[in-house]
Parts: structure tokens; sequence; C-alpha cells
């Protein structure tokens, strides 16, 4: 059933202002059941035939839910997403940008050792393509099929996700991972469920300069992984120091420009695209490989 | 947002974190009221200014001279040591402090952070001399592996940090935070005592260490680092430096935190966009790009780069753009003298095409576009979008993808018919 997200899935919508209503409609066409919304004070309501509730657990308790996507604007935003933790949903996607960096380190804190999965903040969300999807990514875009992609940015993945698509290779799933410094599941956790997902063939990443995540990735790729993995990483010719903090390029042990990411990737046995252009063609390749 | 040294100074001061004595002035008269006022032996005149290295800069006239000093020496290291034309003075009276202030109020200073352009010095904060007995280093700063808060110290102070890690890993020490229970004490202690602290003075180390955290927490900072940290000959610790950046995300609840902004030490087009909530880099190249999101705006310049041309910015126009924003963003690329052809890469998700493409057309007749445009869009909306596009009757030339685009954008700017 590709990962994480099918036709059977039951989302709640967190923060009904006109964005989460654009985007409720844009995932119910697409076949998703938006089955609630929450909106503290306007529970017993509902908008266009979708229950709204006070509180997630009430949504829970009455419609079965068992994801959520959370829009609400930043100051509430951390807030949401311990709500929804806290009523038990397994699948938590926050697509806020701009929740302050010391609301996720409590939110991180709070979900260490709990089941529930959280995506985000601040990314574009979970398509399986044919089935459901959650967030703000362009549908039509995607073609149902057995490669899975997961991404720290947004409209990249876009891109990446129609290039695949324009060559013909379907996807199992998308996961935008979102771009912050503190984020929930990250490639390693995905890698790991692709991995055992008998719906996937094979995985492409698109990581970006910053942090460590994709040298650990190689890492656990080159231990673990089964299938073919290709990647690209975006900022190769960002200019050194305009985006990356002075003391955090410290604590990652220096870790962080494209380079590094590239030649730790390609250590690991992957195919990295040379040019965002070549995301599509650089995965056929690694699958023929 | 940073804001300057004698700022952060203050604000940590509120929390009980020991800092020299001294006032900021902006003129040489100030000055040498300040230093008498101190009536210290020595005095130290530092120019104000958001960026590092100014001990080891220049003082300089013109941007030419700026340029040349920055080229010649501070791209790589600093100025030799015994030169008298950097941007931190020890004076020894009020009329010495009064010259000092002179000779850098005004002036530029180039350091091996700002850029061959240096900065002009509006302020300067003038404050008492100390006895230092050694230098240390301590910083807080979010641990982007764990999601944890860190503070990390050393003894190798009035260094750069980032040297000590690589090469002398052993001599740097650190300590992660549960945000649940705060820095505990005996974290304190730790760092304390890798920093080789005297025994008498443990419990106003503690103090110290704890006042810092509870300052990093409280003001949502991103960074805080206190470079030197002085340990003065009787043992006790003083917050020489300070650099103090703040999450911007958070500013929100900091309406006191938001006075601190300092608009003269930000780029003008970048604090234009942020008016409309954009977001503008300014780069060395001279293609204008409008692109939405972090990692389409990389893969945009790594393609352009690809194609042998060279962006001269980068305007983000985010997710949810209006047709204003967008008419915004087009007239801060515009505004650029470098831009010889712009380069329009969206593909909309929350962004809608027709949005772009109403709020591309509105800006060119408004702002009457001089230069080749380029435009590729897809997704959300997208056959709206260019329908808007085609029937503008702009002279714009449209790309059917990435590649496609930054071709026709680099042949455009380098001046042939794309």
């Amino acid at each position: 059933m590709s990962i994480l997200l099918s036709s059977k899935s039951r989302v709640v919508t967190q923060g009904l202002g006109s964005t989460g209503k654009f985007h409720l409609k844009g995932c119910r066409d697409y076949g998703t059941q938006m089955v609630a919304a929450v909106r503290p004070g306007k529970g017993g309501t509902s908008w266009e035939g979708v229950p709204i509730f006070d509180t997630v657990s009430e949504a829970v308790k009455q419609q079965g839910v068992d994801v959520s996507v959370i829009y609400v604007p930043p100051p509430g935003a951390a807030d949401a997403i311990l709500e929804a933790a806290d009523a038990g949903v397994a699948l938590i996607v926050c697509i806020t940008e701009g929740i302050p960096a010391a609301d996720m380190v409590k939110v991180q804190r709070y979900l260490e050792g709990k089941t529930c999965r959280l995506i985000g903040p601040n990314c574009p969300g979970i398509i399986t393509p044919g089935q459901a999807k959650v967030g703000i990514m362009p549908g039509y875009i995607h073609k149902p099929g057995r490669i899975g992609v997961i991404s720290k940015s947004g409209t990249l993945t876009y891109e990446c996700v129609h290039q695949l698509t324009a060559l013909g290779v379907g996807q199992s799933t998308c996961i935008g991972i979102g771009g912050d410094p503190i984020i929930g599941s990250g490639f390693i956790d995905l890698l790991r469920l692709f991995n055992e997902d008998p719906d996937t063939d094979g995985v492409f990443m698109l990581g970006e300069i910053g942090g460590a995540a994709e040298i650990d990735a190689a890492a656990w790729i080159k231990a673990n992984m089964k299938k073919p993995v290709a990647a690209f990483i975006a900022g190769k010719t960002a200019p050194a120091g305009k985006r990356m903090g002075h003391a955090g390029a410290i604590i990652s042990g220096g870790k962080g420009t494209a380079a590094e990411k590239i030649a730790a990737l390609e250590a690991a046995g992957l195919k990295v695209a040379p040019s965002p252009a070549d995301i599509g063609s650089t995965l056929v390749a690694a699958m023929k490989a | 947002m940073n804001v300057h040294e004698y700022q952060g100074k203050a604000l940590l001061a509120r929390y009980g974190v020991r800092v020299p004595r001294g006032e900021v002035a902006t003129t040489p008269e100030k000055a040498g009221e300040i230093a008498r006022d101190l009536g210290t032996a020595v005095c130290v005149v530092k120019a104000q200014i958001h960026a590092g290295g100014r001990g080891a800069g220049a003082v300089v006239d013109t941007s030419a001279q700026a340029a040349e000093v920055f080229h010649a020496n501070l791209e790589r290291e600093g100025l030799p040591k015994h030169q008298k034309k950097g941007g931190v003075r020890v004076v020894k009276s009020p009329a010495d402090a009064v010259e000092a202030a002179r000779s850098i109020l005004g002036k530029l200073l180039v350091t091996r952070q700002t850029g061959a352009s240096g900065r002009e010095v509006r302020r300067v904060l003038v404050e008492e001399g100390c006895d230092i007995g050694r230098e240390l280093y301590l910083s807080v700063l979010l641990d982007r592996s764990c999601g944890r808060v860190a503070m990390m110290a050393s003894p190798a102070g009035g260094m750069d940090i980032e040297k000590v890690a690589a090469q002398t890993p052993e001599k740097i020490f650190r300590e992660t935070v549960d945000p649940v229970l705060g820095l505990q004490s005996f974290q304190a202690r730790r760092l304390a005592f890798g920093l080789g602290v005297r025994e008498q003075k443990i419990n106003e180390w503690v103090e110290f260490f704890e006042a810092i955290y509870t300052a990093y927490v409280d003001l949502d900072c991103s960074l805080l680092e206190i470079n030197p940290l002085v340990e003065t000959k009787d043992g006790s610790l003083l917050a020489l430096d300070a650099k103090v950046s703040f999450d911007d995300n958070a500013l929100y609840r900091h309406s006191d935190v938001r006075e601190l902004r300092d608009e003269h030490e930000e780029d003008p087009k970048e604090r234009q966009a942020a008016k409309f909530d954009l977001s503008y880099i300014a780069l060395d190249g001279n293609i204008g790009c409008m692109v939405n999101g972090a990692g389409l705006a990389m893969a945009t310049m790594d393609i352009i780069h690809y194609h042998g041309g060279a962006p001269a910015n980068f305007c983000d126009v985010g997710g949810g753009a209006t047709t204003q924003k967008v008419a915004e963003a087009f007239k801060i690329i515009l505004s650029d003298a470098s831009v010889k052809a712009v380069f329009v890469n969206i593909f909309g998700g929350i962004m809608q095409c027709d949005v772009l493409a109403q709020g591309v057309v509105e800006a060119s007749k408004q702002v009457g576009v001089k230069v080749p445009l380029v435009i590729r869009l897809e997704g959300t909306n997208v056959e709206e979008g260019r329908r808007i596009i085609a029937a503008s009757g702009l002279n714009i030339i449209t790309a059917a993808d990435m590649a496609d685009g930054a071709r026709k954008a680099v042949r455009a700017a380098a001046g042939a018919v794309a």
C-alpha cells in the first residue's frame, strides 16, 4: 500500500482559514477522505459538508481520524501538533512555515517515546498518487507507480515529480520532510519504510545545503538499503556563509556543503544528478544499473 | 535578526550577566565624556557594526580603499596585530577616547566578515578596560542533530572557534539541554571544570552559565556567543564581547527586541523585500530571478551556473503570494542595475500560477521592463497563468522547462536574442 498514506486514511484538517479551506477542497477532490476539521469554538457546525469539531480528540472519537494536516498559523502551530499527538493521531503532517525554533524543541521533546509520526513542519505534505494526498502539492503532476520520493524542499519536489512523471516513472509515495532546523521524520526514518515497502522499487532523495542529514542518510543507505537510491543536492553554487549560521556549522563538525554531501552519497554508491534538470534521468539510470 | 554588541550586552545585563561598564556614543565629544565618567585608567573604544573580526579589521575612508584592504589582507587573515587601524582601540585618557572615536565614526570598517564593501560606523561603544586573566569562549545555539539547545565552552577564547573545533576538538566542551529541565547545575559545573575554574569561584561561574542560558531561551535567540569570555585576574567571569542573534520566527512575541533592529545594517533591497514578506538574496551575476521556495531557488541558481550564467539576485515569493506581492518582488529584482535579464521559475503548489502571472503582467506595465523576461510556469492553475501571459501583449520569452528557461535566460543576459 505504499507508505504512510492510502485511500483508507481518514484525515482531519487543523486550521480552517483560507489556506486550510483551499487545500481541504484540493485534497478531497484528489480523492482523500477529508472527514473532519477542527476550529475551536465552531464545533457542531460544518463547512462544505465536512463536520467541524472543537478539539482533535473529539474528531478522533467521532470520525475515526488517523491523519491530521495542520495549517494553523505559526503562533499556534506547535500547540496544534501537541493536540494531535495527545489525541493519538498516528500521522501528523504540519504544513505551517515559520514556527519558532524554541516551540519545535518542546514539540520534539513531547513526541519522544510516542508512537505517532510527525512530518514537517514547513513542508508540502505527503501524497500516495492515485490514492490520497495530504498537503499542498498539485496532485495532477503525480502518477501512481513504484518510486518513493523524500525531499527537504517544497517546490523542488514538484519539479522532481514532474520530471519523473514526464519520463513515465510513477511514484509510490512522495514526502516533503521540510527544511526547518527541527523536523519530525527525517531521511533515514522514511528510507527505512520504503526499504520494507513491497510496492516501492527505488527512492529519489532531494537534499540541500546545511545540516548533516544527507551525510547520515548516505551511511545508513550503504549499510541497510536493499533498493536503488538516487539523489540531488540543491545549493552547489550557493555562496558560502550566506545561509548557515557561524556556530551552527561547528556543532555538526563542519558538515553542510553540497560538495561534501554529494561526495558522501556517491561514496555510498548513489547516483547524484549533476543538474536539477537531470533528476528524472538520473533516477532512471539508477534503476537500470 | 542581529543586534549590536552594546545592545546585546544590555540585554544580557538584564539577566545578571556581568559585562564591562560602558555607554554608546555617536560623536567624539560624547565618547570623551563617557571615558571621563568611567574614570578608569584604561578605556576601550569599539566600533559597532553587525560583523565580527572588528579588532583585526581596518578603518578606511573610501570604498575603494575598503576593497583594496579586503582583497590584500582580510579575505584570508586579519591585519597584522601591530597596526593601529582596527575597529577596537585601547585608550588611556578621555582626550585619546575623543581622538579614537573621531578616527572611527563615519568611516568604513572592513573586516573578514563585512566583505569588500565594509560597513559605515555610526556608533562606538566606550567601555572600562579590565584585567584580563584568560580569554575563554562560550556560546548557546540550537543543535539541529538532536533538536535541542546546546551550550559550548572552550578555554581557547578570542580565537576563530571553527578552527579550534577542527584542530583541537578536545578543547571544546558541550552540554545538551533538556527543554523540560533547562540547564542543570551539574552541567554548568561540568563546563566550568572543563574550563579550569578556581574552586572558590565555582558557584559564581555556574550562575553565569545559567544566566546566559536563561537569556537565550527567554529572548528566543538563535545564537548567543561570548567570545571572548574573560576570566579576570581575580577569577571572576566577564562578557567582554556579545554576539546575539534572534530567531526571526519568534520576533512576533518580543516587541522590545524588534525595536533594536538597525536598518542601516541591512541591505536596502532585503529590507524592502521583508516589508512585503518576501525573501531577497543579492548575488554577483546578471540574471534576476523570481522563484518560489528555498529549494527551487537554490536549484535555479545551480542550473543557471550549469549553463554558464550567474544570478544577480533571488526573490523568493514563497507560498500564498498575492498579485501585489509578486508585483513588489518584480520591482525589487528590476531595481538592481546589474540585472540584464529576468528569469521567473515558478512551480505552483500553494502559489497559484494565475496569481503569479497577473502580478508579473501588472508590475511589467507599472515599471516598464527594459530587459528580456523569461518565464517558466508549472503547477496549480498553470493553464490560466499561461493564458494571462499570452494575452498580456508583453514581450515575454516562455520556457518549456527549467533547463530551457535557464538556457534562454543565460543567452538573453549575454545580449543574444533568445
